[in-house]
């Protein structure tokens, strides 16, 4: 367990709602939620999550902090909007699945192994280094991610994948080289860096 | 015909359904002179259209047969059918209001014989069951209405049609050189009583009230089970004529939903629950499942909703239905996620009722008049009103109950305005 989370438990102890508003993005909506189930219900991914987002929100309310925020469910989330289109109260349900996300982040409670956090990572970073994704070491990044062996096998699974995108421009060998990027990288690094500690000091500071 | 005698100390009631013909009953029998213009060709608005009413399971018609006695004794009040207020000017105590009056193309001699319509070839959809059964072009629009008689469709004038009815009248009651007239008179104060319309159940895509013929409104269902409306009183599917046993109600649809209606229209689960025993009372082995976020089943109907709990053949689902699909019999599919367990489900039933909620029936930009109105588009009292005061569902989603006794408060309001002004002049 991170500092951050031990801090956090002592300081919501008993009021898991309340930690949620003040730390996750959007997470003061979560108790407008009436429990209708629309948005479990029209989430194409719905039936494949441990809690859809109607349980998740009434889990938060009834205090289950360990369960929601080391739970797989809102890594789901794909972001096809469906359930914010329907909700009835407007929830930002979407941003809320990825305010929970990033918060779990924050304190280190990500499930081992969730293939979209790793994902998320990886992506992460290959757009940190230029501005731009990479999409060729992207691809590689994640066809390597569980070693030399099976990224072998996963680049020869999707070998014709891989080829149609560079017959469309929409991959090119050229990036295995470099590749594209912003202008001004280094502004930008520096923008995201400030932008992080802003976010971090926030945190410290409902501690 | 129409002679409308009206000082500035009259009161203009718009709207002719039961919370206007209760303002205007209420405010005629007290002595005060009273013009009530509706638009439909008969008095009664939504509520004729209803089988039975919640909570006593009793016919809306003998209500109304009551008001309809009363209307008939008091020489107080004028009744303008086919009419509408299109312009109203001036200040509390002191307004001219102007009504179009659209023509009937029949007078006062009709005795309602009906031989005008055996006449009559041409068919259109019936409003008064939405739709769902045709009327002739010449048509009485329900057995009770009043007053009691018959109105050609403006469509077949023109036409043979008209003359062939006009021929087949023995009491020359047909007038085919009836015009749109516009008519001005003074008044002091107006009870705006103009009512709802259901929600456009289409506009809740999910649902597919436009695509599936299985899935039908509660209003549509009212006339279902009427013995008088579209299908005799039987509880049938629309696509093959098949009996609905098996019936699911989805609750809110439209309102609570800030997609749709702000507001929750109080009557839908009442309306629900009293539908729930049209079926279990046409078919012993109906199932019924009513799907819900909350029943508001307020004050005494909670009695009602315990009763209609208690029945083992009636399945009460927490949830907002997600979506409806279709299986190759055209049965409709209600899919979604439960609250009590978040368990998913996919359930065949015969037919669905939607739930819909009531809007108010005159949108901002149709008021004649300048008016305040809330962000759910029902009238909200404000001194900027002057003395044009808001009664039943035009002020608010009411059942009758609380329609009638809004309707009577709006009526002392406009008496008191009046009664002002009679003082003023002595
Ligand atoms: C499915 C369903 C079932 C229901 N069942 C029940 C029940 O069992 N018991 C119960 O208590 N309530 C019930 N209700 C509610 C009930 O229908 C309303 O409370 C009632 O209709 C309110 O009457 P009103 O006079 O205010 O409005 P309306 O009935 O809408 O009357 C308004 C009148 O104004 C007229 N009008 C509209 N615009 C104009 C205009 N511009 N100029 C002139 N005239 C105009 C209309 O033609 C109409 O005649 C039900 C509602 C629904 C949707
Ligand atoms: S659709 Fe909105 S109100 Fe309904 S359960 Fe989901 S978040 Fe809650
Ligand atoms: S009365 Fe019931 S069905 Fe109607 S809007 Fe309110 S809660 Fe929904």
């Amino acid at each position: 367990m991170s500092d951050m989370n031990t801090a956090m438990v002592e300081k919501y102890r008993s009021n898991f709602l309340k930690e949620v508003e003040a730390n996750v993005e959007e997470g003061q909506w979560v108790k407008m939620c009436m429990q209708c189930g629309v948005c479990s219900g029209s989430c194409p991914l719905g039936p494949y999550w441990a809690h859809p987002p109607q349980e998740i929100f009434m889990m938060i309310r009834a205090g289950k902090r360990e369960e929601v925020l080391s739970s797989d469910s809102m890594w789901m989330c794909t972001s096809c909007y469906n359930c914010i289109v329907r909700c009835p109260r407007e929830l930002p349900i979407t941003h809320i699945m990825h305010g929970l996300a990033t918060y779990a982040k924050k304190l280190g409670l990500v499930p081992k192994n969730q293939p979209t956090a790793q994902f998320s990572q990886i992506f992460w970073d290959n757009m940190m280094k230029k501005g731009r994704v990479n999409e060729l070491k992207l691809g590689l990044s994640l066809y390597f991610k569980d070693g030399f062996g099976q990224g072998i096998k996963n680049a020869l699974a999707n070998q014709k994948l891989g080829m149609n995108m560079m017959k469309a421009k929409r991959m090119s060998a050229a990036e295995f080289f470099g590749g594209h990027g912003v202008k001004d990288v280094a502004g930008l690094q520096k923008m995201i860096k400030k932008a992080e500690e802003i976010e971090a000091a926030k945190l410290e500071a409902n501690k | 015909m129409t002679e409308v005698v009206a000082t500035n100390e009259t009161i203009l009631v718009v709207g002719g359904g039961i919370s206007g013909m209760t303002a205007a009953l209420e405010a005629a029998e007290t002595g005060k002179q009273v013009v009530l213009v509706e638009k439909r060709p008969y008095l009664g608005g939504r509520v004729s259209q209803l089988y039975k009413y919640f909570p006593k399971l009793c016919h809306p018609t003998c209500g109304l047969e009551i008001n309809q006695r009363r209307a008939k004794m008091n020489p107080n009040l004028t009744i303008l059918t086919m009419a509408e207020v299109t312009g109203l000017e001036g200040e509390a105590g002191n307004y001219t209001a102007t009504v179009k009056l659209s023509p009937r193309y029949v007078n006062d001699n009709c005795t309602a014989c009906g031989e005008c319509a055996k006449a009559v070839e041409a068919e259109f959809d019936n409003e008064y069951d939405y739709g769902m059964s045709k009327r002739k072009g010449a048509y009485l629009p329900h057995v009770m209405a009043h007053p009691m008689q018959y109105v050609l469709d403006p469509r077949i004038i023109g036409t043979d049609d008209a003359q062939k009815a006009k021929d087949a009248c023995k009491y020359d009651a047909i007038d085919l050189d009836m015009e749109e007239r516009e008519i001005k008179f003074p008044c002091g104060a107006v009870v705006w009583a103009t009512g709802w319309q259901p929600y456009d159940a289409a506009k809740i895509q999910p649902y597919g009230y436009d695509r599936y013929e299985n899935v039908i409104t509660n209003v549509e269902f009212e006339r279902m089970a009427d013995p008088k409306g579209p299908t005799g009183g039987k509880i049938v599917r629309p696509s093959d004529g098949k009996e609905a046993k098996n019936v699911a109600f989805i609750q809110c649809a439209g309102s609570r939903d800030r997609n749709h209606l702000f507001h929750c229209s109080r009557i839908c689960c009442m309306a629900s629950l009293k539908q729930t025993h049209y079926v279990t009372e046409a078919y012993e082995d109906a199932q019924v499942t009513i799907y819900y976020i909350d029943i508001r089943a307020i004050d005494r109907f909670e009695d009602f909703y315990q009763k209609v709990k208690a029945k083992d053949n009636v399945t009460f689902t927490k949830s907002k239905v997600a979506n409806i699909i279709t299986d190759k019999d055209g049965n409709p599919i209600c899919r979604g996620v439960d609250t009590e367990g978040y368990n998913r489900y996919e359930n065949t039933h015969d037919l669905v009722v939607l739930a819909t909620g009531m809007e108010p029936s005159v949108t901002k930009a149709d008021f004649p008049v300048d008016i305040v109105i809330n962000r759910e588009g029902f009238i909200e009292p404000d001194p900027a009103n002057g003395a044009v005061f808001a009664a039943g569902v035009a002020s608010d989603a009411l059942d009758v109950n609380r329609a009638v006794q809004n309707a009577t408060g709006a009526a002392l309001k406009a008496i008191q305005v009046v009664n002002r002004v009679a003082g003023a002049e002595g």
